[in-house]
């Protein structure tokens, strides 16, 4: 078992208690803005995209990776933006309403 | 630089990245902080994607820059839907960050074959089989909720074993492609066995149910960046991926436990099948009707109303008609709330997201827990598209499909009016015995229709 793996299950296990406790904690009425922010942070994948497109090792790996880009691209503009928008529309009765 | 100070420096931007991510979740707790978690997430991710273009690996950067802006120009679009088409886009998402994460296992393992481990092949074959069934699923979910797909679940005989063989097959061929990893005619059979399980696994799903799928969805796109994390040996993909896959897990569960089924009954129970025609319908029960003209009258007397809203409300559009009915009763000085059952809607928080964007304050909009313990003292109930969340046989019943279900107990206010087209049974096919009760009122017609000649009395009766 290479030692790197040892060291990301680590990693991962820590991340998946800090996740657990955080995501309980967020208040049902934000569900849906919830799935949209951490669809957007999952879109980090795109780092790895651009490196396997820009490493240009096969022409394969290449299209392979920037069809990667886009679509992980894609869903980190759109998540932030579309969370964003829907975190605005949340106000509550009392503050004078405000955009 | 020298180059192993250039990749300290990207290793550091990942790390401040990493915490970031974990503070944006965080924030997003409270709908006061919730902004600047989706602040810190964007500088997260700007630094991190700006980290690793100066990766001196980096050979060709035309292309990525093209592919980039190719990326922004759908997710702009896709970050601009209405409120109403946010489980298809969410399913959409969920399907793109799939692709994405299997196109990069694919292309790894054809850069490193023959050279291979078996130990990094156990991972990619891991990785690629998830990424590319939730790649395919959540196609199939955006699809039926985008209704290009029937939204009914389509079964057949022996379904789940043909399903499940599938599923063997891809996890065999990637057994046998961990004994001999260099096979690479095994690798895109293994690759196109799992995009036809994701199909086989979510075609049989109802719309009803896509509030549990599109939160397992989320899980499985979560962990296959996870994994992808220990393919490539990246601890911020490891780190947002147990993030993102954690949410969607959670998410999952809670949705279960709002229906009072299990994961597998979910995803193997072709729930709203089955039962349509079981129980013989006892004919001649009857029901009262009023007209708009009535329940207006009834509202206006009343000095606390609850509203449920349900998908049907999502369908008809009627999320700012319900905003004018607020402000109508708010006026005269009734207490409105709005009861909000987990699984009301096709995704978790869809009914929060909808009255929120008609300008509802968040303050009026009650879990159910909370609004179960107020629905005694409540005078109407006022049930828009919503139907089994509200079905007392959940209670009572232990016949019913849907037994042991937590429900928002409407049929413990003292009048209870529901807006529905007509006495068709809801999706799921269960007929409700809250709609035979005396102190029932079924209000016929579209919901958007219905709300809207409702304020129109109200403001009528309001100037004499």
């Amino acid at each position: 078992m290479p030692s790197d793996f040892l060291s990301n299950l680590y990693v991962f296990i820590l991340a998946g208690f800090v996740g657990f406790e955080l995501i309980k904690r967020v208040s049902p009425l934000l569900h849906t803005p919830l799935m949209s922010l951490t669809n957007a942070l999952d879109a980090i994948v795109v780092i790895a995209a651009i490196i396997i497109a820009g490493q240009h090792e096969t022409k394969l790996s290449t299209i392979l990776g920037l069809i990667a880009i886009a679509a992980s691209f894609s869903n980190m503009v759109g998540g932030f933006l579309i969370t964003d928008r829907m975190l605005r529309m949340f106000k509550t009765g009392k503050q004078p309403k405000k955009s | 630089m020298n180059p192993i100070a250039t990749q300290q420096l990207i290793d550091s931007a990942y790390i401040v990245a990493t915490v970031f991510f974990i503070l944006s979740i965080k924030w997003l707790s409270s709908p006061a902080s919730a902004r600047r978690g989706v602040l810190v997430g964007e500088i997260a991710a700007a630094l991190a994607v700006g980290a690793t273009l100066a990766n001196p690996e980096l050979t060709q950067y035309k292309w990525i820059v093209i592919t980039l802006i190719i990326g922004a120009a759908i997710g702009i679009p896709l970050g601009m839907v209405q409120m109403t088409a946010v489980p298809q886009r969410t399913a959409l998402s969920h399907a793109f960050g799939a692709l994405s994460a299997s196109m990069i296992g694919i292309a790894e393992y054809y850069v490193g074959v023959p050279h291979v481990t078996r130990f990094g092949m156990g991972e990619i074959g891991l990785e690629v089989i998830i990424g590319s069934l939730t790649f395919t699923g959540s196609v199939i979910a955006a699809g039926k909720l985008q209704e290009i797909l029937p939204q009914r679940p389509i079964v057949y005989k022996g379904q789940n074993i043909v399903s499940l063989s599938v599923l063997g097959a891809a996890l065999l061929l990637a057994i046998a492609l961990v004994i001999n990893p260099a096979n690479t005619v095994l690798f895109p059979i293994m690759v196109v066995v799992s995009l036809l399980f994701g199909i086989l696994l979510v075609t049989p799903i109802g719309g009803a149910d896509m509030p549990t799928v599109i939160s397992l969805l989320n899980s499985y796109a979560g962990f296959s960046a996870a994994l992808l994390g220990f393919v490539l040996n990246s601890k911020v993909l490891v780190v947002a991926g147990a993030l993102d896959g954690s949410s969607g897990f959670i998410l999952s569960v809670i949705m279960c436990k709002a229906m009072n089924r299990s994961f597998t009954n979910v995803m193997f129970g072709a729930f709203g099948q089955v039962q349509t025609a079981a129980k013989g319908t006892e004919e001649a029960r009857t029901v009262r009707s009023a007209s708009a003209e009535e329940a207006a009258g009834i509202l206006a007397a009343a000095s606390k109303v609850a509203i449920v809203p349900g998908y049907g409300m999502a369908v008809a559009q009627a999320q700012h008609k319900v905003r004018e009915l607020y402000d109508a009763l708010t006026k005269r000085g009734v207490d409105v709330r709005f009861g909000i059952h987990p699984v009301a809607g096709r995704m978790p928080g869809h009914m929060n997201v909808l009255l929120a964007e008609a300008d509802i304050p968040y303050d009026r909009l009650i879990e159910m827990d909370d609004m179960n313990s107020d629905l005694p003292q409540t005078d109407v109930a006022l049930i828009i598209g919503a139907n089994d969340v509200t079905n007392p046989a959940a209670r009572s019943d232990t016949s019913s499909p849907i037994y042991g279900m937590p429900i928002l107990d409407v049929d413990k206010a003292r009048t209870v009016m529901v807006i529905k087209r007509s006495m068709n049974p809801g999706f799921a096919g269960i007929d409700n015995p809250l709609y035979y009760f005396d102190k029932t009122l079924m209000l016929f017609g579209d919901a958007k229709g219905f709300v809207g000649d409702i304020v129109r009395e109200l403001a009528g009766s309001n100037s004499h």
